[in-house]
């Protein structure tokens, strides 16, 4: 027998089910049949998706990528001495070599893939836990200057400076407050939340004890969506891990600050993304909104002092500390600072997470990073931002990846997510789709969002049927504004954004 | 596996939980993956146990989409039919299903083996179209890798 070889296979969500887990077994196999040593090691997903499963081998210094593998694929593979990074048609290169990756500015995801997401010594080895080491020495204050300095804003969507919003609850008086970290990820489109969580959940892990230490919070909540099952147990995993060695739990590393997190998971309601709803969900309770003020960050959860802080945002605030805010100022453009992980989805040949500074053009992504379109067609809308993000049209590609762009053309960044859609799309059964979501997801409790869609569904029907076509779109224009205008919160507010922006770009599609 | 429902199993799952009210989403998640669903037994048992009204539980019950009352079929399959699978064809793969198994989405069929229902969104978006078949995720499916899928629950 020779020296055993690493190879590392992804063990995440996409990857899992495209056979990631019978690929192992099958090269774990083989490898004895032919008398080679193997170490297999589940990583976590380097986001591009479209390679899953992806299958890197350890040759010297590299590691050789082949993807996306099929099982079929495993007994070539062997024939072609993979192990020693030989040639075969999926052969990639280097991992760190492929474009799509290279041309990342990778900081939130940078162990992303590199590492098994469960291991605290390789974390470590890869500057994990350096930001939380930092905090602790250095005091509160720092520690929230750094997160001011940073420009860093929630990346839930919203888009609030996260600074302000610690400072906040730092500077509420109260017994306990909480951090709660926001991981239900409904927006159709995206997944990088998911990504971090089951690829290096323990960057988020040490974020949220950050948050604590920096706002004097002992208790943390994850709110995990139910769709991912995958992701509760290896988050579970990764919060067992922190906690048996010191990480997570009472005086950590020995210090005399001690925070412990609890993972309480959602039941599939959309509008359980909307912080205030996410609260009253985390408090056992339906998932209806609460009236604002007061904010969450003066009374949250059991009506104490709470940060509620998306995945991507927590994760990105380690690094912040231990490097310095300035050094994450460094990225980005204007007033949308440091990196955002893109998400390309839908119709798209080259599907993934593009971690990316802001400023660069929407054109870029589909075109540079996606390759266009999976079918091949000509792309005809992109919706960004989820179900309550506006369509583009293919002549506004060249927007500025950044909030205040976007919002200046109606648009919103949100989390990241780009759902493209090619020329078969049918805009008014996406606008009718829109108003029926809202309709299915509104949590109740205000009337332009629970009865506005509704009428707006009923509307459209009207419009797509030339029943009083022109009465029944200024009608829809004025629901529209009434919905825009009277809803509680994002949800009913924000619905029209995609209808509108259909019926302003592509008005042929109700009209025929 | 699910099991048959018993006031004694419900007992230890609620105090598993401390009885405690703010605990109720997941001590229904709990039963759900125990008993398979909520029958009116088990809501009157936990509104009792954790001092809370049939009502407010109930109100919690039917607010989310997870915490079903009927028992379902032994597979459940969920279809995702947002955005990111729309623009590849999820509403085709939907009707493709419907007809298959011969029952709408919401619905279970006739021997109890598919319960079909939609979900909005599964997180695997850059592998459009995707469904989620009891606790797995597929993503890239097509007519026949629907099929085969299907036809592996016993649709």
């Amino acid at each position: 027998m020779t020296e055993s070889v690493t190879v590392f296979i992804q063990y995440e969500t996409a990857a899992v089910w495209l056979g990631a887990n019978e690929i192992a077994d099958r090269i774990a196999a083989a490898a004895e049949k032919n008398n080679v040593k193997v170490n297999i090691v589940r990583n976590g997903s380097w986001g591009m998706s479209w390679l899953e499963p992806l299958v890197e081998v350890a040759v010297g210094d590299d590691r050789i990528a082949y993807g996306p593998v099929d099982i079929n694929d495993v007994d070539s593979l062997f024939a072609t001495s993979f192990l020693q990074g030989g040639e075969h048609d999926l052969k990639l290169g280097p991992t760190a070599d492929i474009a799509y990756l290279k041309n990342q500015d990778r900081w939130t995801f940078r162990r992303c893939g590199l590492i098994d997401p469960l291991s605290i010594t390789e974390f470590q080895a890869h500057g994990g836990f350096a930001g939380l080491k930092k905090a602790l020495e250095s005091g509160t204050e720092h520690v929230l200057e750094q997160v001011k300095t940073s420009g860093l804003r929630g990346r839930g969507g919203a888009g609030f400076p996260t600074g302000i919003k610690w400072q906040t609850v730092a500077s509420t008086d109260a017994g306990q407050k909480y951090i709660t970290c926001n991981a239900d990820e409904g927006d159709s489109g995206t997944f990088s939340d998911r990504i971090l969580m089951e690829s290096d959940p323990l960057t988020v892990i040490e974020g949220m004890i950050i948050a604590g230490f920096a706002v004097g919070a002992s208790k943390g909540y994850v709110y995990l969506r139910s769709e991912y099952p995958l992701t509760q147990q290896i988050f579970g995993k990764a919060l067992k891990v922190a906690r048996e060695s010191g990480w997570l739990g009472d005086n950590i590393q020995g210090s005399d600050f001690s925070f412990d997190i609890d993972l309480h998971i959602g039941a599939g309601s959309y509008v359980c993304g909307e912080e205030t709803a996410m609260l009253e969900s985390l408090e056992g309770k339906a998932g209806v909104i609460r009236f604002k003020p007061p904010l969450p960050a003066i009374e949250g959860l059991f009506g104490k002092p709470t940060v509620v802080n998306n995945v991507v945002t927590l994760g990105s605030v380690p690094d912040i500390v231990a490097f310095g805010g300035k050094a994450y100022d460094e990225y980005g453009v204007g007033r949308s600072k440091g990196t955002l992980a893109f998400q390309l989805a839908g119709n798209i040949k080259r599907g993934g997470l593009v971690e990316k500074a802001f400023g660069l053009t929407l054109r870029e992504l589909i075109e540079d990073w996606g390759g266009g379109t999976a079918s091949g067609r000509d792309v005809r809308a992109v919706q960004i931002g989820g179900p309550l993000g506006a369509y583009f049209s293919a002549d506004q590609l060249d927007t500025p990846m950044d909030y205040e762009a976007f919002a200046a053309v109606g648009g919103m960044i949100g989390h990241g997510g780009i759902v493209v859609f090619d020329d078969t799309v049918d805009m008014a059964e996406q606008a009718r789709f829109a108003m029926a979501f809202c309709a299915i997801e509104s949590c109740g409790k205000c009337t332009p969002c629970r009865i506005g869609s509704v009428r707006g569904v009923e509307v459209i029907d009207r419009i797509v049927a030339n029943d009083d076509r022109e009465k029944n779109i200024n009608l829809l224009n004025d629901l529209c504004d009434t919905m825009i205008d009277g809803s509680l919160c994002a949800m009913g507010g924000m619905t029209p954004f995609p209808v509108q922006s259909a019926l302003k770009y592509f008005p042929e599609d109700f009209n025929k | 596996m699910t099991t048959k429902y018993t006031p004694t199993i419900a007992t230890e799952i609620i105090q598993e939980y401390s009885a405690a009210p703010e605990m109720l989403v997941q001590i229904l998640h709990a039963f759900v993956a125990r008993f398979a669903y909520l029958s009116d037994e088990a809501i009157r048992q936990i509104s009792l146990e954790l001092n809370l009204s049939r009502a407010d539980v109930h109100g919690v019950v039917s607010f989310y989409h997870d915490f079903r009352t009927e028992p379902p079929g032994e597979h459940i399959v969920k279809i995702c039919v947002a955005e990111s699978c729309q623009a590849m064809g999820s509403r085709e793969l939907t009707a493709q299903v419907e007809e298959k198994l011969g029952i709408k989405i919401k619905e279970t069929t006739d021997d109890g083996q598919v319960t079909l229902e939609p979900v909005y969104c599964l997180g695997n978006c850059a592998c459009s179209p995707a469904i989620m078949i009891d606790e797995k995720v597929y993503g890239r499916v097509d007519a026949s890798k629907l099929d085969g899928l299907i036809e592996k629950c016993g649709g």
